[in-house]
C-alpha cells in the first residue's frame, strides 16, 4: 500500500476526519435505535460496553489482565441499588455512591495484586474477587440468593421520571458516552502515553524514573471507578443487584468481550459488548447452554483471532485506506 | 469432656480432619498446577475442570461399564491425561510462544466448554458415588470415629504427592524435566524432544486433577461444579507457595487446608475466605510467595 503518498500530516487528518465520521455516525445510530429495537435490551449493551471500555483501559492499554472486575462492577450494582432503594438516594447520587465504592474497593484490591505481574496478578485479582462474592453471599445488606429487587429507579435530578423508558435510555446513553469519553482521555493524556510505556517496556519505564506502581495503581482505580459506573446504571436499569454481577463468570465475560472486540482499541471492546449480548439474548430463547458458546468463542479468539473485530479491520486494507492506520 | 480452647475435642478433631482431607486434594491440585507452569509458562484454568471430568470418568464408567473404584482410579487419570494430552499437541502448543495470559485465557474457555457441556447433559445436581467396600466403616480411635475412607484419602495423597515429588526431583524423566524447566533451548540440543515432554507435561498434570477428581468422588457429590470454585481457591493457594518449588506447592496445600478447617470451629462466617485473606497477608509480607524463588 505504499503507493499511496500522502505525508504523515494529511493521513493524520483523514485519520481523524474518518473518525470523527465514524463517531458521528455510531451516536446517530444510538440515538435513534430505541425507536427501532427493544430500550432494555439497548441499555444491557450500553452497561456491558462501558463495563467492558473500563476494563480494556487496565488491559488494553495498561496490559494489566485484571480477572476481578466482577466484583467492582457487581459491587457498584449493590451500591447503588442499596442507597437508591434503602437510603431514598436519587439516581445520580446513588450512581456516583456506586462509582466511589468501586473506586475504594480498586484501591484496595490494586493495592495487593500490583504487587505481583502477569499471570500471578490475574489470579491475585481473581482470588480477591472471589473473596468479595463470598462477602456479598453472606452480608446482610446485600440479602444472599435473593439479590436486592425492585429498585426503584426514581427521578433524574428530581424532575426527569427514569420509569419512562426512553428517558431511561437516553439517561444511560448519556452516562455511556461520558463512560467511554473518559476513557478516551485517559488514555490520550501524556498519564496515558505512560501507561503505555509500562505495557510495552515495564522495566525500561521503571528506568525512565516513572514510579510504575503508583500508574499501575491509578489505572486500576480508575479503571474500577468506571466498571462501578457501569454497575451502578445497570443497577438502574435492570432495577436488581444480584450474585451474579459479582460472580467470576461475569469477570470472564468482560474479558471474552474486549478479547472478542479487540484489546487495546476503544471502538473493540463497545462492539464485543454488543455481539455478545446479542448472542446471549439469542441463545436464552433456545436449548443451547450458553457457557458453552462462551467458552468455544474464547478459544477461537486466542488460537486464531487475537486481534479481535475491531483489530482485524484497523489491520485490513479497508482502513489503511481510510487512513486509520498508516501502511507498513 | 475434653476441651481445646474452649471447644470440645471431638469437633475440633472433626474439622482437623476436614481440613486435612481439604489439604490432601488443594495439595494435588496445586502440585498439578505447578507442574504445568513450570515448564509449559502455561496457568492451568482447566484444571478444576479435568478435577471434575476425573470424578465424571469414575462415575460414568461404573454406571455404564461397572468398572469398579479400584480400575477407575487407574483409568480416570489416564483417559483425562489423554484428553489433555491431545488439547496440548493440537491447541495449546501454539501459545507458548505468545504472552502467557493467552494460555490462561484458552485454558478459561476450555473449562467453560467443558463444564458447561457436563451441566448440558448432567444438570447441576450432585450424582453419588458409592465408597468402595473395602474402605467403607470407620474405626473409633477412642477419642473420635474415623470414616475409613477419608483416612485413605489422606494417606492415598500423601503417596501421590512424595510419588509426584520423587519422580521429579530424583529420575532421570525428572532431570530431563527440571532441565526444560530452566533452559529448554538448551536440553533440545542435547537431543532431547522437548515438545514431547511439554506434551507429556500436560497429560501428567491433567491426570493428577483427574486422580484427585476421582478420590474426591465419594466424599463429594460428582457434579459438573465440583471443580470450578475449587480452582480458585487453589489459585490463592498457589500464590501462597509461589510456584517455584514443587514441595512447596505440597506443602502449602495441605497447610491452608488444616488452616481452613480450624477456622471452621473457631470463626465459621470467615472459613470461605480465610485462605484468601492468608494470601494477601503474604503479598504483603513476601510477594514472592512463602517458597517462591523471584517475584
Amino acid at each position: 500500500m505504499t503507493e499511496i503518498s500522502m505525508t504523515s500530516e494529511t493521513r493524520n487528518q483523514t485519520a481523524n476526519r474518518v473518525q470523527i465520521a465514524l463517531i458521528i455516525a455510531l451516536l446517530i445510530a444510538l440515538i435513534f435505535a430505541p425507536f427501532v429495537l427493544y430500550p432494555v435490551f439497548l441499555m444491557k449493551v450500553l452497561c456491558f460496553a462501558l463495563f467492558a471500555s473500563a476494563f480494556n483501559l487496565l488491559l488494553g492499554f495498561t496490559g494489566l489482565l485484571s480477572f476481578g472486575h466482577a466484583a467492582f462492577f457487581g459491587g457498584a450494582a449493590y451500591f447503588t441499588a442499596h442507597a437508591v432503594k434503602e437510603w431514598g438516594f436519587s439516581p445520580e447520587a446513588g450512581i456516583l455512591l456506586g462509582v466511589a465504592g468501586a473506586a475504594v474497593m480498586g484501591l484496595v484490591i490494586g493495592f495487593f495484586a500490583i504487587r505481583r505481574q502477569g499471570i500471578y496478578f490475574a489470579m491475585i485479582t481473581l482470588a480477591l474477587s472471589q473473596m468479595f462474592f463470598f462477602f456479598c453471599l453472606q452480608a446482610e445488606f446485600t440479602k444472599g440468593e435473593d439479590g436486592l429487587q425492585g429498585v426503584p429507579r426514581g427521578h433524574l435530578l428530581g424532575f426527569i421520571d427514569l420509569n419512562e423508558p426512553l428517558n431511561m435510555y437516553f439517561f444511560a446513553l448519556g452516562v455511556f458516552v461520558l463512560g467511554v469519553f473518559a476513557v478516551w482521555r485517559i488514555v490520550h493524556s501524556p498519564f496515558g502515553m505512560i501507561l503505555r510505556s509500562i505495557r510495552e517496556n515495564e522495566n525500561r519505564a521503571i528506568s525512565l524514573g516513572y514510579s510504575v506502581n503508583l500508574y499501575k495503581l491509578g489505572a486500576f482505580v480508575m479503571s474500577a471507578a468506571l466498571a462501578g459506573l457501569a454497575g451502578g446504571l445497570k443497577a438502574l436499569v435492570f432495577q436488581f443487584a444480584t450474585l451474579t454481577d459479582v460472580a467470576w463468570q461475569m469477570s470472564g465475560e468482560v474479558i471474552l468481550m474486549t478479547l472478542l472486540g479487540g484489546i487495546g482499541t476503544i471502538f473493540g471492546p463497545i462492539f464485543g459488548a454488543a455481539f455478545v449480548v446479542t448472542v446471549q439474548n439469542y441463545l436464552s430463547t433456545t436449548g443451547f447452554p450458553v457457557t458453552v458458546l462462551t467458552g468455544l468463542i474464547f478459544i477461537v479468539c486466542v488460537l486464531l483471532f487475537r486481534r479481535g473485530i475491531v483489530g482485524e479491520f484497523n489491520a485490513s486494507n479497508l482502513a489503511v485506506k481510510l487512513g486509520l492506520k498508516s501502511p507498513k | 469432656m475434653i476441651m481445646i480452647f474452649g471447644i470440645p475435642i471431638q469437633a475440633f478433631l472433626g474439622q482437623l480432619l476436614i481440613g486435612l482431607i481439604n489439604g490432601s486434594f488443594y495439595a494435588m491440585l496445586s502440585l498439578g498446577l505447578a507442574i504445568i507452569f513450570g515448564l509449559l509458562r502455561v496457568i492451568n484454568f482447566a484444571h478444576g475442570a479435568q478435577y471434575m471430568m476425573g470424578a465424571f470418568a469414575g462415575f460414568l464408567l461404573l454406571s455404564w461399564v461397572g468398572v469398579n473404584y479400584w480400575f477407575a482410579l487407574l483409568l480416570a487419570p489416564v483417559i483425562v491425561g489423554l484428553t489433555g494430552i491431545v488439547i496440548e499437541r493440537f491447541a495449546l502448543r501454539r501459545l507458548y510462544n505468545l504472552d502467557h495470559l493467552y494460555g490462561l485465557l484458552f485454558t478459561f474457555g476450555l473449562a467453560l466448554v467443558i463444564e458447561g457441556s457436563f451441566r448440558y447433559f448432567y444438570g447441576t445436581s450432585g450424582q453419588p458415588y458409592e465408597t468402595p467396600e473395602l474402605l467403607s466403616g470407620g474405626v473409633n480411635l477412642g477419642f473420635m470415629y474415623l470414616p475409613i475412607y477419608r483416612g485413605w484419602v489422606v494417606v492415598a495423597s500423601l503417596i501421590v504427592c512424595i510419588g509426584t515429588w520423587l519422580l521429579i526431583e530424583k529420575t532421570k524423566l525428572g532431570s530431563y524435566l527440571r532441565a526444560a524447566t530452566e533452559n529448554p533451548t538448551l536440553v533440545q540440543s542435547f537431543g532431547i524432544n522437548v515438545p514431547f515432554l511439554l506434551t507429556l507435561t500436560y497429560g501428567l498434570g491433567a491426570g493428577l486433577a483427574a486422580l484427585a477428581g476421582i478420590m474426591a468422588a465419594p466424599i463429594y457429590q460428582v457434579s459438573p461444579l465440583m471443580g470450578s470454585n475449587l480452582i480458585i481457591v487453589v489459585f490463592a493457594i498457589v500464590v501462597v507457595g509461589g510456584m517455584g518449588s514443587i514441595m512447596g506447592a505440597i506443602v502449602t496445600g495441605y497447610m491452608l487446608g488444616i488452616l481452613e478447617g480450624l477456622t471452621k470451629v473457631f470463626y465459621p462466617e470467615a472459613s470461605n475466605i480465610v485462605i484468601f485473606v492468608i494470601m494477601a497477608i503474604v503479598l504483603l509480607i513476601r510477594p514472592a510467595g512463602l517458597f517462591g524463588r523471584d517475584a
